[in-house]
């Protein structure tokens, strides 16, 4: 009896894995399947992969520079803010923390029409890749500060911080000598997380981007649109392989990185 | 050698004049306090918890700030508007907070790299903390690898080495366990008296405060209830609170009348002086300070009602000799048992009377 209820949970598990996972298996197949509409028998080819990689390569490589970028700009942002919102405490850090947080509450969309409404008329600003990557900072920062303030709990790092200053040690080199080293497990969490988030946004990248900033997403969306099925399978294909290995280093980091006890 | 440079170094004179402390959600933790620490001096600031003896501490290192209008000094410098990297002291946390990112020799080095101190100069005097604590052989480890009595020790190593005007420990020993806690305390005061150095020291226990302070100070709901040496808080102390925090107490009620209490076991004489003044009165009287006697011809009698042995002596409570039950001290040499009739005498000096306080 309860052999057979194991069984039955574990068929039921798989039925929902498969119902979940043969979708993605299936796009990724057409985009080297030689013609979707006659299926696998038409035979395999990389010549879709390729014509991505011609048409859209400049939209993979801005996607990382602006993911770079927008973790450069986390970490500056982020781990200082972090930092000086839990050492401090107070009302006034909780009200800030909501503030930076309250992205994650709002569609991108509306975060990007914001940001057109106000800074649209700057045409150089308008027209630059900086525009698109404004709107993935305000969008990701949320997540590299909850995700430090996340470790500084952990390792009370407010006693830390007061341990280093007993010792005469100044705002700066307690951050650089003490909290930056013991928090960074929350930081490459953070950071894993914000170079995800930022190759993947689309909702407010769509909003803020010209033809001549075109991100990845936004091109899978473009191929989607005007192109062969084979050619937007291809790309998501492209965008998979460039994915998972961040998404696999996040799981990785996430267990590696558990906080240590501090005591 | 390091322990004896920084024995030449007995720290500051500090001095907390009228430092009262309001926390922004309304909270008072302290009331305004003034209070004198020698050079040299190991002062222990003892309570219960929340009486604001760490919102003290914390308001001498500089880690909080005074209420308006209150004043921190180290010898004449005034230093309250320094935050607490600048301004000299050694701090020991009961979490310790070592730092997990560096082994045990740059935890203790540290505060000599902020100072700017020579790698060479820095090893040397590492070293020789090392040995000072009698942490040898544990310099490179981890600080996940060390037990509590070490890093205990680490903590301190670390405090020390930058010579610092006061050191400053909150709970030192309050994380570990009893047997440790002991030993522990009894190395403290020997490392304490070879510094040398301006120490104020927190604890709740009154036993650590006993053995390692020059002077105590009670604190009690923000305020100080008693300074004075261990002797004089245990032996006079000046209210029902700080009689009853240290050690064990009788506090009796009861009308004086003649130059002696009367209680309903008897009348007990007191102290010539010690009372002008007839009506009720309050009087402490310690267990170890009432002898056990035959009851005839005792001055004050009561019974036995129960007997626990703790091995050096045996502690008795004794009814119907004041309105409360009465706990003696009694030799453990010495047949007693529950329901016997005994006599009790006390030395009028013993006996102290306590000011009358409002409830």
């Amino acid at each position: 009896m309860r052999r057979l209820m194991f069984t039955a949970q574990l068929a039921f598990t798989l039925l929902v894995a498969a119902f979940l996972i043969v979708p993605a298996l299936l796009s990724m197949l057409a985009g080297v399947t030689a013609n979707y509409f006659r299926g696998i028998r038409s035979g395999l080819t990389l010549q879709w992969v390729a014509q991505v990689w011609e048409l859209y390569a400049d939209t993979i490589m801005r996607s990382f520079m602006i993911a770079l970028a927008t973790l450069a700009a986390t970490l500056l942002i982020g781990v200082p803010a972090a930092y000086a919102l839990y050492v401090r405490g107070g009302r006034l850090a909780r009200t800030v923390e909501e503030i930076v947080t309250l992205p994650l509450a709002i569609p991108g969309l509306a975060l990007a029409l914001a940001l057109l409404l106000t800074y649209g008329g700057f045409s150089d600003f308008r027209r630059s890749w900086l525009f698109i990557l404004v709107g993935h900072v305000i969008f990701t920062l949320p997540f590299m500060v909850r995700s430090v303030i996340a470790v500084f709990a952990a390792i009370d790092v407010r006693t830390l911080d007061e341990g280093a200053a007993s010792l005469g040690a100044s705002p700066w080199r307690r951050f650089r000598d003490v909290i930056v080293p013991n928090a960074r497990p929350g930081i490459l969490a953070g950071a894993l997380m914000v170079v995800t988030l930022s190759l993947g946004e689309f909702n407010l990248t769509w909003m803020l981007h010209t033809p001549l900033t075109k991100t990845l997403p936004v091109g899978l969306a473009d191929s989607y649109a005007s192109m062969r099925l084979e050619v937007a399978s291809a790309y998501t294909l492209v965008f998979f392989v460039m994915i998972i290995p961040l998404l696999v280093a996040m799981q990785v980091f996430a267990g590696w990185g558990a906080p240590r006890p501090a005591r | 050698m390091s322990g004896i440079d920084a024995a030449a170094n007995h720290g500051v004179r500090v001095r907390v004049e009228a430092c009262a402390k309001t926390f922004a959600d309304g909270t008072r933790a302290l009331e305004s306090v003034t209070l004198d620490i020698a050079r040299g001096e190991t002062v222990v600031l003892l309570g219960p918890s929340g009486c604001g003896k760490t919102t003290m501490l914390r308001i001498i290192a500089g880690l909080e700030e005074a209420d308006a209008g209150g004043r921190v000094l180290f010898n004449d410098a005034d230093v309250t508007a320094l935050p607490i990297e600048r301004r000299n002291v050694g701090m020991v946390f009961q979490s310790y907070a070592l730092f997990p990112n560096m082994n045990v020799a740059d935890n203790i080095g540290y505060g000599l790299k902020i100072r700017g101190v020579g790698a060479a100069e820095r090893k040397a005097r590492v070293a020789d903390l090392v040995a000072l604590t009698g942490i040898e052989g544990l310099e490179h480890r981890r600080i996940e690898q060390l037990s509590g009595g070490q890093r205990q020790r680490v903590a301190l190593a670390r405090a020390v080495a930058v010579r610092p005007s006061a050191l400053l420990l909150d709970e030192p020993l309050t994380a570990l366990d009893a047997a440790l806690r002991e030993r522990l305390r009894h190395e403290l005061n020997r490392l304490l008296r070879m510094l040398g150095v301006t120490t104020i020291y927190v604890t709740h226990d009154q036993a650590e405060a006993m053995a390692l302070g020059d002077r105590i100070v009670v604190m009690r709901s923000g305020a100080i209830a008693q300074t004075g040496t261990p002797r004089e808080i245990y032996f006079a102390p000046q209210n029902r609170f700080v009689a009853e925090f240290i050690g064990a107490a009788n506090i009796v009620e009861a009308q004086c009348a003649g130059g002696a209490l009367d209680l309903p076991g008897g009348r007990l004489p007191v102290a010539n002086g010690t009372t002008a003044a007839n009506g009720p009165v309050v009087a402490m009287i310690r267990p170890e300070s009432i002898a056990v006697t035959a009851p005839d011809g005792a001055r004050l009698t009561g019974h036995v009602d129960r007997v626990s042995f703790i091995g050096d002596r045996q502690r008795l409570t004794v009814g119907g000799a004041a309105a409360r039950p009465l706990l003696v001290d009694a030799p453990n040499s010495i047949s007693i048992k529950t329901g016997d009739r005994v006599g009790l005498a006390i030395e009028p000096a013993a006996i102290r009377l306590l000011p009358e306080e409002p409830p």
